[in-house]
């Protein structure tokens, strides 16, 4: 499958959803996307079929607020039909809410509240490696959330754990509402933070390429001993010109003619992904 | 005289059961001494989750365990279980639906002489008005056993309250009258009903015994259920007596006496006096000197009544 092609088809659905339910992340879910698409499409054991194995593979969404890309990339498993995501997101009594809900197929968890994802997804990997289970823990943090104290309470018991059937991601496009992350709560050096407590970490310069992510999640996989935090540099609004790197994309509805120069960019960006593929 | 805590008549249940059901976990943040569970964490090291001093950890490690099929019962202290962590239960045990029992120990003024810091007279206020989220108060170890035999049967989240201290004894051992969720009826009465949770239900017991020798006859509640609190038991004592009192080992607010007073109000008008301890940081000292302080013992009770009659 050409991963970096569906990513701007989801990305579509995603703007979509955003100016029909009037708000949304939109910055955070272009950032998150292709993290997003890595895992449930290429890594984890999750479908609408198994999602009440135990032995799923099991994600929670931490940075919550990205719900948008959530429920493109649940839709296009089959979770649920996209068109009716567009029809209902935001809407009075709707299920789709601006945060995740474990009342819809294939949401694990409830989050919204920054800094609960990890500790939720080390009690999941706690118990699973109790109950002697194969399967895999994935947390996505957004990069702003780690100043929240509960993260480093979780990131301290995980290491002290060795539970390497976690793994967490930090979608790090280094903004965040009010600013550049390094200027509201500065978090360099993270890699040398999450080593301190016993984490490995795995780079990945290029945190908006799928083949790259794919990469990282496999090797991932190879440590045996300890917990594995994957640091995806990402864009803020990866995907259109007029977004990318730009603050106050956090959380905008896009006006008709920037919809329509978002589309344009989605539509060339991925003739061109089209195109490399092919050739 | 009892010597057994209800903290410890909750750790002989976990054990007893966990012994077959290997779904049972029990997790402390550098509390397994002070909720009785250093027991629990020598026969079942496997099932036995130390969390370090982090109680917001505590809580949402539960939910995931929980989420993954496990039963986890979290005890921590009351006074940081019910506000440091408060967010973790609101959003990943009671929203996120998980069977997560929070075990608050040395709850209400159990640490009586640590100050306000070590206090918890605002965890039912705080539990209660969380959606999907229990609120127990047992009074004594028997009702302690019955209440968590119950909690084991499902899968909903609660927060269990127990204080610190040996409770005399209420109830006799296997006889104790209990249905989940229905207050118990210690003694009955037409004049005025003493309705009262946790550690002062005895005080409520042994007040009326002394309004007996006033030639006042006062109904006693165990009402340990104060989340969902048992409506019915309440309605029919305000239909049967003259007045009610309420006595709660927490703030004035939000508690036992509040929800009596909106069913009361509501459903069958009756004066209803709320003994609680006060809006206020509350006098340091040992259990039993704070209680006397503020009249939360029988002889305080028993006036309070004899008040509501007038």
């Amino acid at each position: 499958m050409n991963y970096r092609a569906l990513s701007y088809d989801l990305r579509k659905n995603t703007v979509d959803m955003i100016m029909a339910g009037k708000g949304g992340h939109i910055g955070g879910d272009m950032s998150v996307m292709d993290i997003l698409i890595t895992l449930y499409f290429r890594q984890m054991n999750i479908s609408p079929q198994n999602c009440e194995d135990p032995d799923r593979d099991l994600l929670v969404m931490s940075k919550g607020h990205c719900v948008e890309a959530l429920y493109s990339v649940l839709a296009a498993k089959g979770f649920f039909p996209i068109e009716k995501v567009i029809a209902e997101f935001s809407k009075f009594g709707s299920p789709f809410i601006g945060h995740p809900n474990n009342k819809l197929p294939g949401i694990e968890m409830n989050s919204g509240s920054l800094g609960h994802g990890l500790p939720v997804s080390i009690g999941m990997a706690l118990a699973c490696r109790m109950n002697g289970r194969k399967n895999r823990v994935y947390v996505v943090m957004g990069d702003g959330e780690l100043a929240e104290g509960s993260v480093w309470e979780g990131v301290m018991a995980a290491g002290m754990y060795h539970l390497s059937n976690l793994c967490a991601v930090v979608d790090r496009n280094r903004l965040q509402i009010s600013g550049i992350t390094e200027e509201v709560m500065a978090q360099d050096d993270l890699e040398a933070r999450f080593a301190t407590f016993g984490w490995k970490v795995i780079r990945v310069s290029e945190g908006n390429d799928s083949d790259r992510l794919n990469e990282a999640f496999e090797n991932a996989k190879m440590t045996e001993d300890r917990p594995v935090l994957v640091i995806a540099d990402t864009l803020k609004g990866f995907g259109a010109s007029i977004m990318e790197n730009e603050i106050s994309w956090h959380h905008h509805v896009p006006s008709r003619e920037e919809y329509e120069q978002i589309m344009q960019d989605f539509a060339q960006r991925k003739e061109r992904a089209l195109h490399e593929y092919n050739s | 005289m009892n010597t057994i805590p209800n903290r410890e008549a909750i750790c002989r249940v976990l054990m007893e059961r966990a012994e077959n059901d290997k779904d049972i976990v029990v997790l402390c943040s550098d509390s397994r001494g002070s909720a009785s569970m250093t027991s629990f964490a020598e026969h079942f090291p496997e099932q036995f989750v130390e969390v370090g001093i982090a109680e917001q950890n505590l809580v949402s490690i539960s939910a995931g365990m929980a989420k993954c099929g496990k039963k986890p019962f979290a005890a921590s202290p009351a006074c940081f279980l019910s506000t440091r962590s408060y967010e973790q239960a609101k959003v990943d045990v009671a929203y996120s639906g998980t069977n997560v029992k929070l075990i608050g120990i040395s709850g209400g003024i159990s640490y009586g002489a640590l100050g306000m810091s070590h206090h918890s007279a605002q965890d039912i206020a705080a539990m209660s008005a969380i959606p999907n989220m229990r609120v127990y108060l047992p009074s004594d170890r028997h009702l302690t056993r019955c209440l968590m035999e119950a909690l084991l049967e499902d899968d909903k989240p609660a927060y269990i309250r127990v204080g610190r201290n040996p409770v005399e004894d209420i109830y006799e051992d296997d006889k104790v009258p209990f249905t989940m969720d229905q207050a118990v009826m210690l003694r009955d009465g037409k004049d005025v009903a003493l309705i009262a949770c946790g550690e002062m239900v005895k005080p409520a017991l042994d007040a009326a015994g002394l309004l007996y020798r006033r030639g006042v006859e006062a109904a006693v509640l165990d009402m340990y259920c104060v989340k969902p609190i048992d409506e019915q038991a309440v309605i029919r004592a305000a239909r049967c007596c003259k007045s009610l009192v309420t006595v709660e080992e927490h703030s004035p607010y939000g508690g036992l006496g509040a929800s009596v007073s909106q069913i009361v109000g509501r459903s069958c008008p009756k004066r209803v006096l709320s003994l609680s301890l006060p809006d206020a940081p509350v006098v340091t000292g040992s259990s039993r000197e704070v209680f006397d302080y503020y009249h939360l013992n029988a002889e305080g009770i028993c006036r309070a009544a004899l008040e509501s009659l007038r």
